[in-house]
């Protein structure tokens, strides 16, 4: 079996490899924390803590497996899911390295965009089928979220698309030989970032599961497995997003050839998970209202403004 | 717009340095059954019964503990021995109740009940937090070396006549008119 881009081997070594980082990153979470925070983290199960992500995932999946009677059951179990599958199949269009990755999609951008707003439908349907009014709330901030950042999500990377020339992936990075994205496009990597965050409802903009209003927002009634998919759904969205913004923005596996270009793929990939990190550890949530005009009033006009001018220089190069 | 850009980004990111800086910095955390902490004399933990440098109980059973508790834990009986000397009969603190607040202490005038820095008092069966006096009194004199009640006070005790106390005057005699 040879290891190229769709080959079985591949396939199977990037979905394992994925979900067991998302898995992982349960426990890197809490241990940064605890290291920005001047605590310990988990530290007692295993080397360095290591095995807190096997003992939680035993008591995952030892817990009652629970449905609230008065929920909708089939779309109840339906939510969970989703995200998860919605996510994994956004990895098969992110070309880790040369020959590793699962599709070499001519659309890679577009499909991305598309699976993120498909994850919407999981939040929308898990607390709407819940039948309480927390988990109804919550779905309702995270419908309105997700929607409202994915445009500007969207329009944020169109500047990178246009440098490019094309929306596959792979040949994104490619073309960031002689340069990264960074630097012509940072406007548009500052406003990826914020949407990102926003998309995976992670803090500061974890306003769908703000526990100290909501409970925890449209998964408050799930617990279980059910909880679990959720969670590491959630943690799949920010390998996803820190693997995206590696790839539009920091040219990918491209590095200097002492190392691997996976290992380049998983360096640059990490410093932005821990960035994400940094983020929940560091900065307080924004009020709902504060949130959307954020969104609408700012980011909006300066991700038109920065694919106008993103634009104006495409046709300017051209025109020379 | 400036205002805008300061507040919005320049701040931010300012947080998450100083943040990020905390990496360095060194943990508060103490791993407790580790390392055990380094308590302080004056901590008010585990209650104890002290005895006189003689070896005998310092409790005179005044009831002032049992009176100044706020949740009325203690519990004592008085009993007195053939030499006039005062003593509980029974002595009980319910731990379950207590909540170290150290007024039994501050309330005993012979400095018998004493708060200790011991706080590991944790039990499975809860008719275990109820102490009874065996278990209370320790074998020391716990923070006052030196004090011993009924060497200072002017009560009457077997061996130890009216004027025979510490720093005590023998009783003047109203009905003599001799010097």
């Amino acid at each position: 079996m040879k290891f190229e881009v769709g080959s079985a081997l591949s396939i199977a070594a990037i979905l394992f490899t994925v979900i067991v980082v998302a898995a992982m990153l349960i426990w890197v979470e809490r241990r940064l924390l605890g290291l920005w925070q001047e605590r310990l983290g988990p530290n007692r199960v295993g080397p360095f803590g290591l095995l807190q992500v096997v003992a939680d995932m035993i008591k995952i999946f030892t817990k009652e497996d629970w449905v609230p009677p008065f929920a909708d059951r089939f779309s109840f179990l339906l939510a969970p899911p989703i995200i998860m599958v919605v996510i994994l199949l956004s990895f098969s269009v992110i070309p880790f390295a040369p020959g590793v990755g699962v599709i070499d999609s001519d659309i890679g951008v577009l499909f991305v965009l598309a699976m993120a707003s498909l994850g919407a439908y999981s939040v929308m349907l898990g607390g709407l089928s819940s039948n309480n009014k927390y988990a109804l709330l919550g779905s309702l901030r995270a419908a309105a979220q997700m929607v409202s950042y994915e445009v500007f999500m969207g329009i944020s990377l169109l500047g990178v698309v246009a440098l490019a020339g094309t929306f596959n992936l792979r040949e994104i990075v490619l073309s960031q030989a002689d340069g990264w994205y960074i630097l012509p496009q940072c406007v548009g990597f500052l406003i990826f970032v914020i949407a990102g965050v926003a998309e995976s409802h992670r803090l500061p903009f974890d306003i769908p599961e703000a526990e100290q209003e909501i409970v925890a927002g449209y998964h408050t009634e799930y617990s279980g497995m059910k909880f679990g998919m959720f969670f590491v759904g959630e943690y799949l969205g920010v390998v996803l997003v820190s693997s995206l913004i590696v790839v539009l923005f920091f040219g990918g596996w491209l590095g200097p050839a002492f190392l691997p270009p996976i290992v380049w793929f998983v360096l640059k990939a990490s410093v932005f998970v821990a960035f994400f990190v940094l983020l929940r550890a560091a900065i307080p949530r924004p009020r709902y209202d504060q949130l959307m005009n954020y969104g609408w009033l700012f980011l909006l006009p300066l991700s038109l403004l920065n694919l106008l001018l993103t634009g104006a220089f495409v046709l300017w190069q051209e025109g020379m | 717009m400036l205002r805008l850009i300061k507040d919005t980004l320049i701040s931010q990111v300012v947080t998450l340095w100083k943040v990020f800086l905390h990496a360095f910095d060194k943990t508060d955390t103490v791993e407790y059954p580790d390392v055990k902490p380094q308590m302080f004399s004056r901590w008010r933990g585990r209650i104890i019964l002290s005895r006189d440098p003689d070896g005998e109980e310092r409790c005179v059973a005044c009831n002032l503990c049992a009176v100044a508790c706020p949740v009325d834990c203690i519990a004592l009986q008085k009993a007195e021995d053939e030499e006039g000397r005062w003593y509980p009969e029974f002595f009980r603190i319910n731990f379950s109740r207590c909540i170290m607040c150290g007024f039994c202490e501050e309330a005993c005038p012979t400095h018998a009940i004493q708060l200790t820095p011991d706080f590991e008092m944790a039990e499975y069966v809860r008719q275990d937090m109820v102490w009874e006096k065996e278990d209370l009194l320790i074998s020391g004199t716990g923070k006052y070396h030196d004090y011993n009640f009924y060497r200072i006070a002017g009560k009457k005790i077997g061996g130890k006549d009216k004027g025979e106390a510490r720093n005590e005057a023998v009783p003047v005699n109203v009905r003599s008119l001799l010097p």
